[in-house]
């Protein structure tokens, strides 16, 4: 086992989410894990790099290279942009002076609750009353990384909480970075389909261990109305487990 | 500025019962795909062979090629070449007249469509008739495939029926699907009779032995290809294959991805016009060999993946933006996942260029498909394309869609996350000023509301919390 990691906290959590990024990196080092936040980090580069933008998205992946140097794991609160550190650096960096660095780094890269299951094994104390739990994988967790099991076996590690899955539950909620932005009407569909579907379940709170599909779905259910609580994984589980605020 | 695409989404979007008929059909066929491949390991060995030998024939293909050419003259199967679609209506018009064929049978055939087959013809004074029910409904309905393997598949059973009433007065009125596909036959027996033209496509063609292989569900598309004396058949060049034995594999690929079914209910292995003492089949076989493109994308190492296909559809069916959409949307020949790496390779970036960014790169296409073409990994390189402005790319339009204010704010932004100080003096700022946040964002807040920017940023809140910056 690991004892000191690196956290990449993604730009999302930074500046609109830090609570969860806290809360990760806090299971991390209950865990008995050294957590070092480098302050030089700052985005994956994913939206430039999805954008067809890949000069400006290397030049962004070589000053996170910088930002995490030494042989240590990078725990990654995200399967999104875990995704584009593990396997789009060494792509986007291939036959460049950083090829070697990117494949070293990408080594290294370890999504949250790949990390908390299969490396740290956490055991959690549930503190919390009984709860209906609807959970969201990202597509990147998915398809990706393969690691969308690890956020079920995580909750399953909390005995009061009741996992419930969903409608179509492999399909995308429409967030996709860019594609939000760019193809509206498409990403608002399929928004409203999957906030249907969760909606469906009662249950009371929805985790996902990607901030982009939160944002997406959170916001949808906010301007509909209704709907659970909208929460990251690693806060919820903080949540259940500490006695803190 | 709202596009034609988006607008066509848009309206597409609004129309519940098309959205209703197309959800409702891919759901079933994504349920038959899955009980089509109940043994996870052997679905992924076959879908290594399908890589394997797709790949080999893209590989390979002007050799492939001429090898097919060769074999099928050998057999007595007449070999054109066309460079465009435009070329290729030219060569089909030529041997018809010289035929003396007034109208031609047509089974089903994507590349007809790529060709613009029927449109053209018909200027020319020729009636394309079509056999196969789904092309058949949507001739008879004035529209394009909504879907490369079930074209009709976004009308339902009533709408079917009215359009059968209305073209077919005199028949008795069909509204079960039996009825509906009794008559179908009834009016297309009538057709077939004393036809002396028939054209299909390919699904797959030998090289070494000069065999084209043609799957079909309904047996008229066997009709078009044995009744008239003439047959022309139409292949997109990459369909070709380097041996006879390469074909299980991906027939069994194809059809249970395609419609979950373990063989089609016709499989036919075409290799030649009637022999001597022959009863039946064609007199005469052509084979046309449209490029359109082809050999142009098979330039590019990453991007040639394209041609692997063996339109399965199985990309389409998993689609949560097709699902959504339909094919008509997308007002092209091919649409869903494979339309959006194959038509703006064909068409260019300027034109299909937008085709690219209609996906969120949820990956579902990918883990379908049956030749692993990696669909998010050629999208993001078509996105790339379509801003790259150097000189050296083989992919037509590149760089047409480099608008110089986004190129300029890109820049900026990647120099501010570079500078990881000039970056959190902007989230510092950015929380400092948190209440100016407009409460609008468009297009986001059209149907969400917006996050709102925390009040002091984690890499603050990390170093407070006493986490440590290094080792």
């Amino acid at each position: 086992m690991p004892n000191t990691v690196y956290f990449f906290g993604t730009c999302l959590i930074d500046l609109l989410f830090p609570r969860t990024g806290l809360a990760a990196m806090r299971l991390l080092k209950r865990a008995g894990v050294r957590v070092i936040f480098p302050q030089g980090q700052t985005c994956c580069g994913q939206p430039a790099y999805n954008a067809g933008y890949r000069d400006e998205a290397r030049r962004v992946a070589r000053a996170q290279l910088d930002a995490f140097p030494a042989a240590v794991p990078v725990v990654v609160p995200s399967a999104s942009c875990a995704g584009m550190l593990k396997v789009h650096y060494p792509l986007l960096l291939a036959d460049t002076a950083d090829a070697a660095r990117a494949d070293a780094f990408a080594g290294r890269v370890v999504e949250l609750t790949d990390f908390l299951t299969r490396v740290l094994d956490v055991r959690l104390t549930d503190l919390g009353p009984p709860i209906r739990v609807a959970v969201h994988n990202s597509c990147s967790s998915r398809r990706e990384l393969g690691v969308a099991d690890a956020t079920r076996d995580l909750l399953r590690r909390l005995a009061r909480v009741d996992l419930v899955e969903p409608e179509r539950a492999h399909e995308c909620c429409g967030f996709g970075g860019t594609f939000a932005i760019k193809q509206p009407e498409i990403s608002a569909a399929m928004a409203a389909d999957k906030t249907s579907a969760i909606a469906a379940t009662g249950a009371a709170v929805l985790v996902s261990q990607d901030c982009g599909c939160l944002m997406n779905l959170g916001g949808t259910f906010a301007r509909r109305g209704g709907g659970p609580v909208i929460k990251h994984v690693a806060e919820f589980i903080w949540e259940r487990t500490s006695h803190d605020e | 500025m709202t596009s034609e695409f988006r607008l066509a989404i848009g309206a597409a979007l609004g129309r519940e019962r098309v959205r209703t008929n197309i959800r409702k059909a891919m759901d079933g066929l994504v349920s038959k795909r899955a009980a089509a491949f109940p043994d996870a390991d052997e679905r992924e060995r076959l879908r290594d062979q399908g890589e394997a030998i797709r790949g080999e024939s893209v590989a390979r293909l002007p050799e492939l090629l001429e090898e097919l050419e060769r074999s099928c003259t050998r057999n007595g199967i007449q070999v054109h070449w066309a460079e465009t679609g435009e070329d290729a209506n030219r060569l089909v018009l030529d041997i018809l007249r010289h035929a003396g064929a007034t109208a031609l049978l047509k089974g089903k055939s994507m590349v007809s469509e790529e060709m613009g087959l029927n449109e053209f013809l018909k200027h020319q004074g020729i009636e394309a008739v079509e056999t196969d029910l789904g092309e058949l409904i949507i001739q008879l309905a004035g529209e394009a495939p909504s879907h490369i393997i079930a074209p009709a598949i976004h009308k339902d059973r009533a709408e079917v029926a009215a359009l059968f009433r209305e073209h077919y007065p005199d028949e008795p009125p069909a509204e079960r699907i039996e009825e509906m596909t009794a008559l179908a036959r009834r009016v297309m027996r009538k057709r077939f009779r004393g036809m002396t033209a028939g054209l299909s496509g390919v699904n797959f063609a030998v090289a070494e032995t000069g065999t084209l292989c043609l799957v079909e569900n309904e047996g008229n598309g066997r009709l078009c290809t044995t009744l008239p004396d003439l047959h022309i058949a139409v292949m997109g060049i990459e369909k070709v294959i380097a041996r006879l034995d390469q074909v299980p594999p991906l027939l069994t690929l194809l059809t249970r991805s395609a419609t979950g079914q373990p063989i089609t209910t016709y499989v036919n292995f075409i290799s030649g016009p009637r022999r001597p003492g022959e009863q039946d089949g064609p007199r005469a076989v052509h084979l046309i060999l449209l490029d359109n493109g082809r050999s142009r994308i098979r330039l590019d190492p990453e991007l040639s993946a394209t041609l692997r296909c063996i339109r399965c559809a199985a990309c389409m069916n998993h689609c949560p933006v097709y699902t959504r959409l339909g094919g008509h949307a997308y007002g092209t020949v091919y649409p869903g996942p494979i339309g959006s790496i194959l038509e703006p390779q064909i068409h260019g970036l300027a034109e299909r260029g937008e085709m690219a960014e209609a996906s969120s790169l949820c990956g579902a296409c990918a883990e379908v498909c049956p030749v692993r073409i990696p669909i998010p990994r050629l999208l993001n390189r078509l996105r790339f394309e379509a801003v790259n402005a150097q000189a050296d790319s083989p992919t037509l339009g590149h760089g047409s869609r480099r608008l110089a204010g986004q190129a300029g704010l890109w820049r900026l932004w990647a120099w501010t996350c570079a500078h990881p100080r000039i970056y959190r003096t902007l989230t510092r700022l950015m929380t400092a000023l948190r209440q100016l946040q407009p409460s609008r964002i468009k297009p986001w807040t059209d149907t969400r509301e917006a996050p709102r920017i925390a009040n002091q940023d984690l890499h603050r809140q990390a170093r407070a919390a006493g986490f440590t910056d290094r080792l």
